[in-house]
């Protein structure tokens, strides 16, 4: 067997994700990774340092900075008869570039993978994870996404891979980019921290989510929130954890003034410990806390901050 | 400018699903099915397309079984001009979802192709890129604002770290997150007149489209449970327990 990855990065750093990705991969076989990009030169080395890699494919020009599927995914049909597999991290990128692959090579798409069973057979969750599936793939070659949350990361350093260059075609002519706005934060990465802490809609208002920025501060955590949270308003959707938003999965999941309906169960409940801060007892989500405080957040959580300067 | 809306009929949004005893499939007997929310979201935005003088067409189609008509229905009542079913038994994955598409696509050639970004079902987010794929268009996927001006489509995208805009060349595929728009609710009188509007009801096959599906399901289970822990007294608890206990922070 013989696998592609497909690397998460920002042309500069290649993203954790992509390490778990590998990990996925390395359980099928042996794995090259795909890195396409503009002046994307560091990622690819970063990527030929991964133990068990074979090699780096990189593509680097500028009409494929901004990673639109448009252009990346012919790069990656070229590429597909040598490959068994073709795996990508269930980002926002590789939710949007893999399944314009599958379809140019008329394959069915196997979403956001949590368990590789044999070659053809991975688990996968559905019904925003009530159920889990497993499913056998008859496709010749399999597209799979990865739930980057199931795999433990592969190690950064001590792999030394060789890179290749790619040439060729790589604006389809179709999209272009416009501008981008992203939250600009000194937090670390809501998918790849070990401790978040989420608010909803208890938090009655945007102004009142600097009080768990604090909190956050004081672990070195990430900030999150429900979708109940995000469609009032009080947080953009990039926080947002749930079927819908990102899946985490830290050490510690603390989530402030949150019911716990199902869909943001789906999001976060893979965390080893969950900490349920509400003022209804009654609240779902003291059915999958470890240690629930039912108490009034505009109390407890100030409460917490003090508590967490004792040593 | 025509529009066209892909909507899926899907187990209600607040329905708590259970696995069938055989563990072959999740139990849609006797549950209660709506239109898939994302898919809502489609329609409204074409519906406003509509009011907003840009679309002047808006058709909803639906793969799959007879009951489908109903959630096309709804697209009619909340305000689509007619609809399409394509109707199967099968259990259409994305692949074969967007095949059918595009077929109706090379029928009606719509200059917009709007669908929800996953179904809350299988929770695939395929078929929309499948059909850009198909159709060699371009794909605004997770759109949070649309903007058409002079044949471009300017897309606002929810992505990971933030928003990305892009302008597309039509005609183009755009699917939905949460924040395009609120769907309306159909009015008494618009469902109603919804009885009156058109259905074509066709089939994979005389589409020309194989829909045999590539994975087979070798078993549905339910997750793993998570116990339910302790209530702790107060903040000074929680922080001992984290720290002594659990050993988190």
């Amino acid at each position: 067997m013989s696998v592609l990855v497909i690397a998460e990065h920002d042309n500069a750093e290649l993203k954790p994700a992509t390490l778990s990705t590998v990990t996925a991969g390395l359980q099928l076989g042996e794995v090259d990774i795909f890195v396409a990009g503009s002046d994307c030169g560091s990622v690819a080395e970063a990527a030929a340092r991964i133990p068990g890699v074979g090699k780096v494919l990189k593509a680097d020009a500028a009409d494929l900075k901004e990673g639109l599927a448009e252009n990346i995914a012919p790069l990656i049909v070229e590429l597909t008869s040598s490959y068994s597999h073709v795996l990508a991290a269930a980002t926002t990128d590789g939710k949007n570039i893999l399944p314009r692959v599958a379809a140019l090579i008329d394959v069915a798409q196997i979403s956001e993978i949590t368990e590789v069973v044999d070659a053809d057979t991975f688990i996968r969750p559905i019904f925003a994870g009530n159920a889990m599936a497993t499913v056998k793939s008859s496709d010749g070659i399999k597209i799979i996404t990865v739930r980057t949350t199931a795999f433990e990361a592969a190690p950064a350093e001590g792999g030394s891979a060789g890179v290749e260059d790619l040439t060729g075609t790589t604006d389809a002519g179709l999209s272009k980019f416009v501008s981008q706005e992203l939250t600009v934060s000194e937090r670390p990465e809501l998918t790849s921290a070990k401790i978040v802490i989420s608010g909803g809609r208890g938090m009655q208002s945007g102004d009142n989510f600097p009080m768990l920025e604090e909190i956050a501060d004081k672990l070195g955590a990430a900030v999150g929130a429900s979708r109940a949270a995000v469609d009032a308003g009080f947080v953009p959707n990039d926080y947002q954890v749930g079927q819908t938003g990102k899946v985490v999965a830290p050490e510690l999941y603390i989530a402030v003034g949150i019911s716990g309906a199902i869909q943001h169960l789906a999001g976060m409940k893979d965390s080893k410990v969950i900490v349920a801060i509400n003022k209804d007892e009654e609240a779902p989500i003291f059915q999958v806390a470890d240690y629930g405080l039912a108490a009034d957040l505009f109390d407890a959580v100030p409460a917490l901050s003090a508590e967490l300067d004792k040593s | 400018m025509k529009v066209l809306v892909g909507v899926k009929r899907v187990v209600d949004y607040n329905v708590k699903i259970r696995v069938n005893s055989e563990q072959t499939a999740v139990e849609t007997a006797n549950v209660k099915m709506s239109m898939n929310p994302f898919d809502e979201i489609a329609v409204e935005e074409g519906i406003r397309l509509k009011e907003a003088g840009i679309a002047d067409e808006l058709i909803a189609v639906s793969v799959g079984p007879t009951q489908s008509q109903e959630t096309i229905r709804t697209a009619l009542a909340m305000g689509a001009d007619r609809g399409i079913l394509v109707e199967t038994d099968v259990m259409t994955e994305p692949l074969a979802v967007a095949k059918c598409l595009k077929a109706l696509i090379e029928k009606e050639a719509p200059d917009l192709v709007i669908v929800g970004k996953q179904a809350i079902d299988d929770d695939a987010n395929q078929t929309g890129q499948m059909l850009a794929a198909l159709m060699g268009w371009s794909q605004g996927t997770f759109a949070s604002n649309l903007e058409l001006n002079d044949g471009t489509l300017k897309v606002t995208r929810e992505v990971d770290g933030g928003l990305q805009t892009v302008d597309l060349k039509m005609p183009a595929i755009v699917t939905t997150d949460l924040r395009l728009n609120e769907p309306r609710y159909a009015s008494l009188p618009n469902i109603m007149k919804a009885k009156k509007k058109p259905i074509d009801v066709t089939n994979p096959d005389e589409l020309g489209v194989d829909v045999s599906p590539r994975l087979t399901v070798l078993k549905v289970e339910e997750p793993p449970k998570r116990q339910a822990g302790v209530m702790v007294e107060d903040v000074a608890q929680l922080v001992d327990k984290l720290r002594n206990e659990a050993k988190v922070i």
